[in-house]
């Protein structure tokens, strides 16, 4: 019987010939990221060499990676206090993939490590964030873990006990109409599956549409896959994947890569065609919640949120800048423009887009997590309605439970900007 | 015996259990001031330490899923809730077995606020209502973990046998 992707991977990293679905394994692991949230894993590991008499040392300082993304700049001084706690002890154990808060090599964490060439094709990768899933689009087996997991990840350098996930196939054809993309397919899929339709599952992706989609559009797909319940996402890695790796992530050498067997054993294939999808709206207060724009246009809006790990990249600042250029937003709207890193801001700033926002009326804002979370910028007020780009709209998401959260891909975003009501962007002038 | 005190539907994230915007808190102790920080009321007796250690929390499907927060966890392990759930969203459940909340799969549980239930065997019952429902064992691979009362003491043991 031939193996998934992830089956593959973790055979790899457990030194075994095969692995199945079920089996328990206690795979390496090649990189694991935390950003502010450090600051608590690095109490539990501290814990961990409590009465020992060892010496709390990572296993290995390479393998680690630290961002500074969720509050960034500081929004608090229990904050401030975290992330110095974090500084101090990155400095003292030698840990080098370290991005503080800059305006040259920081950002969110699941844009860091692509664009720095952190993950690569068959590594295990895991995160104290839920959208670790994102670097799946690289051809990785990554996924989310607590603190104390990763605690013990600092520790011992591999996870304890991993059953091995069974793989949902979702192969996705056809070329999407104008105005629709990845965004709108990935929401399709979860309204399709449910919130809870990939629970501990693998869901990895084929089809030509998956092919001939950038390693942005499949970092969309992948980081969603977790608002299905899915422990990954996954994207075989291809000529785009080397390409992206190279290129934009600098990475030098040759890279190794593999695919599924053809006769990998799958729990369930789903087939989707998107030559006839609408942009898709995510309703409050679930991201299942989802509906085909004409179901909700014309809603008023009073935010509208462009960024996040999803769609803060240039691909999407490009589209909104170009629906927007000569235009103005409405007065009837704020709308806030994060991009996902400090790179993608300076080619942004370079290629005049972030001016053209800026003169229709948007703020451009530090790259970070800004509203996603409602910590921090651009929190709700009682009774607003929003419409953002960002992944999860959960009651209380953006800082208010008594707001609502719409989510849309980012031509729908702009094009309401615009209206200060949901606007399908198909219908624009 | 153990009363439900919070009855919940499906799909509880942990936006719900613990809101984003107390995550700069992040000592197990002083997390389970923002347990489910929303609902005011059931917020102030978990406060004000009026709900007794063993009491119940009853929910749909998906309970905790959302964020990989562990402050979700642990605000709900400081009280000592128990947590009967028709099933967990993984990272979350992963989370409570590794800080040792407990946590009980029970896909067809029925159950109302004030209600008794007991754990026995394999079984929830339902004292007010008399019925009784299965429970879904918790991860095997997790076991070991259990068994050694928290992921932190285990990885401990670990680390002093030198298989680090
Ligand atoms: S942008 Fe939002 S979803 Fe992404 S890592 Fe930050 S808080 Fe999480």
């Amino acid at each position: 019987m031939g193996m998934t992707m992830v089956e593959k991977i973790l055979a790899q990293a457990t030194g075994q010939t095969a692995v199945k679905v079920g089996d328990v394994v206690e795979p390496r692991v090649d990189l694991a990221m935390s950003h502010e949230n450090g600051a608590l894993v690095i109490n539990q590991f501290m814990e961990i060499y409590k009465d020992t008499g060892l010496e709390a040392k990572v296993w290995d300082p390479s393998r680690i990676a630290i961002i500074f993304d969720h509050r960034v700049p500081a929004e608090s001084s229990k904050t401030a206090t975290n992330q110095k706690k974090i500084r101090d002890f990155v400095a003292k154990q030698g840990i080098r993939k370290f991005h503080d808060i800059r305006g040259d090599e920081g950002g969110i964490c699941h844009q860091i490590l692509p664009e720095n060439g952190y993950v690569r094709p068959g590594y295990v990768v895991v995160g104290t964030d839920s959208h670790t899933t994102s670097h799946g689009a690289l051809g990785a087996f990554s996924f989310g873990i607590g603190a104390t997991e990763m605690a013990s990840v600092w520790a011992l350098g591999g996870v304890l006990n991993v059953e091995v996930p069974g793989t949902i196939k979702v192969v996705v054809n056809g070329e999407f109409p104008p105005f629709v993309g990845p965004k709108d397919l990935i929401l399709y899929l979860i309204g399709l599956i449910s919130a809870e339709g990939a629970n501990f599952k693998v869901i990895e992706f084929h089809g030509s549409t998956i092919e001939n989609m950038s390693t942005s559009g499949r970092l969309v797909i992948c980081n969603m896959t977790v608002e299905a319940g899915a422990t990954s996402g996954i994207v075989p890695p291809d000529e785009e994947t080397l390409q992206y790796l190279h290129k934009e992530a600098g990475v030098r050498g040759k890279i190794k890569t593999f695919g599924p067997d053809a006769d990998a054993n799958y729990d369930r294939t789903i087939e989707i065609d998107v030559s006839k999808l609408a942009p898709q709206i995510a309703c409050p207060h679930t991201v299942d919640n989802v509906k085909s724009i004409e179901e909700v246009e014309g809603k008023k809006v009073h935010q509208i949120v462009i960024g996040s790990c999803t769609n803060g990249r240039l691909d999407d600042i490009e589209i909104a800048s170009r629906l927007l250029a000569g235009k103005k937003v409405s007065r009837n709207v704020r709308m806030l423009v994060f991009p996902a890193s400090g790179r993608i801001y300076r080619q942004a700033l370079k290629k005049g887009y972030v001016a053209k926002l800026m003169a229709a009326g948007a703020v451009v804002m530090n790259s970070g997590c800004g509203p996603c979370l409602g910590v921090h910028q651009g929190a709700l007020a009682e009774g607003d309605v929003a419409l953002a780009t960002t992944n999860r709209n959960f009651k209380g998401r953006m800082g208010n439970p008594n707001a609502e959260v719409f989510l849309c891909s980012p031509a729908v975003a702009a094009a309401s900007a615009l209206t200060g009501v949901i606007t399908d962007p198909r219908k624009g002038g | 015996m153990s009363k439900v005190v919070l009855k919940l539907g499906d799909d509880i994230s942990t936006d719900i259990i613990y809101p984003g915007r107390f995550m700069a808190t992040v000592l197990p102790s002083e997390t389970p001031q923002f347990a489910f920080a929303d609902y005011q009321e059931f917020n102030a007796r978990v406060k004000n330490k009026q709900i007794p250690a063993g009491s119940v929390i009853v929910a749909g499907k998906n309970f905790g899923c959302g964020s990989s927060r562990e402050q979700a966890a642990s605000c709900l392990k400081g009280p000592e809730f128990m947590i009967v759930a028709r099933d967990f969203a993984r990272i979350f459940l992963q989370n409570s077995i590794n800080l040792g909340l407990n946590t009980i799969i029970c896909p067809g549980i029925e159950a109302n606020e004030g209600d008794e239930l007991e754990i026995s065997g394999n079984q929830v019952i339902n004292r007010t209502s008399g019925k009784s429902f299965d429970i879904v064992p918790l991860p095997k691979a997790r076991q070991a973990i259990i068994d050694a009362g928290g992921l932190i003491s285990f990885t401990r043991q670990l680390v002093l046998q030198g298989k680090k």
